[in-house]
């Protein structure tokens, strides 16, 4: 159901590092537990909306106030690097 | 007056008032318990004891002037530490927090700073909420006072060992698939998930945020009602929360059951029950009907359905949710001085435990191209299914009721290496979640001298409705047994 190839590709996506032991326990257990998901697939719902979430409701609008917020230094205060006012970040490009 | 370990926050609220004790009596009590049991339950992750005992003498000052203090005032509290603190680290069980420390206040912690809350510490957990036993915290897991080599359940399982060990009076916790129900049961507390919005979500890091709720755990139902009734409410700072009209919820306590259909599903009533959970229940069943309610069988055919559901609904939401942890606003870093994808790797990498990979796994591949519809896709439609299942049975009965867990609680290690048997223990809460209505846990019974929990589920907004029948039932039952747990008891 589930190979190794898998879950390297959804580590990946999910930005990720496993280790070779965690790719091999994760393949094993992943399917398992998608093994268990195949009973949603015997339900015939081709007449069902999805449900989201269940409250009945829909945009919440407010007008657009200038409020008291966090200071720069509060938002910066948790950043594991910074410069200044800024987040400092590794290499991108 | 001789304040014991047990005692309810009403009581201890009666006795502040009549001047027979004061805050700081009532929290150097607690403390005390902390000293003696912490050690081995294991159940906070920071203390708060300078910050406690500033609100207690706060407390005892205005006690001795006007006598005007906030409706908590003075009685010690377990907050679960996915809450944010200002200036109190909030870890929610994971390396990836360690010293995160919020520059806000949850809207929760907020409501009950104003009403005096004395907060004794931040409560162990599931790292981020996901797990059914506090085995999965970083930190290390939380033991249950009834019996150090099992499980206090969880995620909540801090905030509900505390309680029950003495170590603060009453809790909070968070319930996205009975995380607070079920470690209530394993604990022999009581346990409240409320109706989806009831309750501000802000300042709670999310889980899985169509059905993540907080709730109060607490040593009886009144306990119970009077923190719903601090807590619930809308906010303008969780667009999902309702503007519904709150009801005094400890008079809602009082009256009888007479009349009441009560349904029972068969689909919670078969899946590994126990003979003292399944003893437990018909006890239940044969109180209802003593009390004067109409006793019959419920059929939720979906229900059968709907641990595969969450299993795929939940790791969806939680892999989307924990995305922002990427090592730049907050949180740990690992892999500095690379280049950026490697520094997301490894910083994910390092600061995830097992099981919240395992999850952002399986939600990621669930949303991914390809498997969208089978899975994230098909399974919001089986939550449709369910949550029609549920308004259609609240037609015929006004509440229904199943075991809380299908066991008692099980021993540390016993399910921490089969993920699916984990996720079986919450196989009679979790739909409650996908249906977005509220549900209390209460005491019923005890097997092997492990306490069983009685679920009550109501329909959306029904919380007064159902501290009633709770209340009702707390009385019939009159579960009276108290953790044996080294220390002195009567403190």
């Amino acid at each position: 159901m589930i190979d190794r190839k898998d879950v390297e590709y959804v580590a990946w996506l999910a930005r990720l590092d496993l280790s070779e032991e965690e790719k091999e326990r994760f393949t094993r257990q992943l399917d398992n537990v998608l093994e268990h998901a195949q009973k949603i697939k015997s339900l015939d719902t081709s007449e069902v909306e999805p449900t989201p979430h269940v409250l009945p409701l829909k945009n919440v609008m407010r007008d657009d106030e200038i409020k008291p917020s966090l200071s720069q230094e509060e938002a910066l205060s948790n950043a594991p690097h910074r410069e200044g006012a800024y987040f400092v970040v590794p290499r991108i490009l | 007056m001789e304040i014991s370990y047990n005692m309810k926050a009403w009581q201890l609220r009666g006795m502040l008032e009549r001047r027979e004790v004061s805050a700081l009596e009532v929290l150097d009590s607690v403390l005390k318990r902390v000293e003696e049991t912490e050690p081995t339950v294991k159940a906070y992750l920071t203390l708060t004891r300078d910050d406690a005992r500033a609100t207690a003498e706060a407390t005892d000052l205005a006690l001795s002037r006007d006598g005007a203090i906030g409706r908590i005032a003075g009685i010690p509290m377990a907050v679960k530490d996915v809450l944010c603190t200002r200036g109190i680290k909030t870890t929610c069980g994971s390396l990836i927090l360690e010293n995160y420390i919020p520059v806000y206040d949850a809207t929760v912690v907020n409501s009950l700073r104003r009403e005096g809350l004395t907060m004794v510490g931040k409560a162990n957990m599931d790292e981020f909420a996901m797990g059914s036993s506090t085995e999965n915290s970083a930190f290390g897991p939380t033991r249950n006072p009834w019996d150090p080599d099992r499980v206090p359940g969880g995620s909540s399982g801090g905030s509900a060992a505390a309680v029950a060990a003495g170590e603060a009076v009453w809790a909070l916790g968070s319930d996205t698939g009975g995380s607070i129900r079920q470690p209530a049961s394993f604990c022999g507390l009581v346990g409240l998930k409320p109706t989806y919005g009831l309750i501000s979500r802000y300042g709670l890091v999310a889980f899985a945020s169509s059905l993540d709720q907080i709730g109060p755990i607490t040593r009886d139902v009144r306990d119970c009602a009077l923190l719903l009734s601090l807590i619930a409410g809308h906010d303008p700072k969780d667009s999902t929360s309702l503007a519904a009209d709150i009801p005094d919820y400890e008079k809602a306590c009082l009256g009888d059951i007479k009349g009441l259909r009560v349904g029972v599903p068969v689909e919670l009533m078969q899946e590994g029950l126990t003979p003292g959970v399944k003893e437990a229940m018909d006890n239940c069943l044969h109180l209802f009907s003593e009390l004067g309610a109409d006793v019959r069988e419920a059929s939720l055919p979906n229900l059968d359905y709907a641990l595969s559901a969450y299993y795929i609904i939940a790791p969806a939401e939680a892999s989307s949710n924990l995305a922002r942890f990427d090592g730049v606003r907050y949180g740990l870093r690992a892999g500095d001085g690379e280049d950026i994808m490697e520094m997301y790797g490894k910083t994910r990498r390092q600061g995830f435990g097992a099981e919240v990979k395992r999850r952002i796994m399986l939600g990621t591949y669930a949303l991914s191209a390809g498997y969208y519809e089978a899975y994230y896709g098909q399974a919001q439609k089986v939550r449709t299914l369910i949550v029609e299942d549920f308004r259609r049975a609240f037609d015929e009965f006004d509440v229904l009721v199943s075991p809380t867990s299908p066991t008692p609680a099980f021993r540390l290690g016993e399910k921490l290496e089969d993920p699916l048997a984990m996720y079986l223990s919450d196989v009679c809460t979790i739909p409650v979640n996908l249906a977005g209505i509220p549900a209390i846990s209460i005491p019923c019974g005890l097997e092997d001298g492990l306490p069983i929990g009685l679920q009550i589920m109501g329909k959306v907004l029904a919380e007064a409705q159902l501290l009633r029948v709770a209340t009702t039932m707390e009385e019939a039952l009159d579960f009276k047994a108290t953790p044996k747990l080294e220390g002195e008891m009567p403190l």
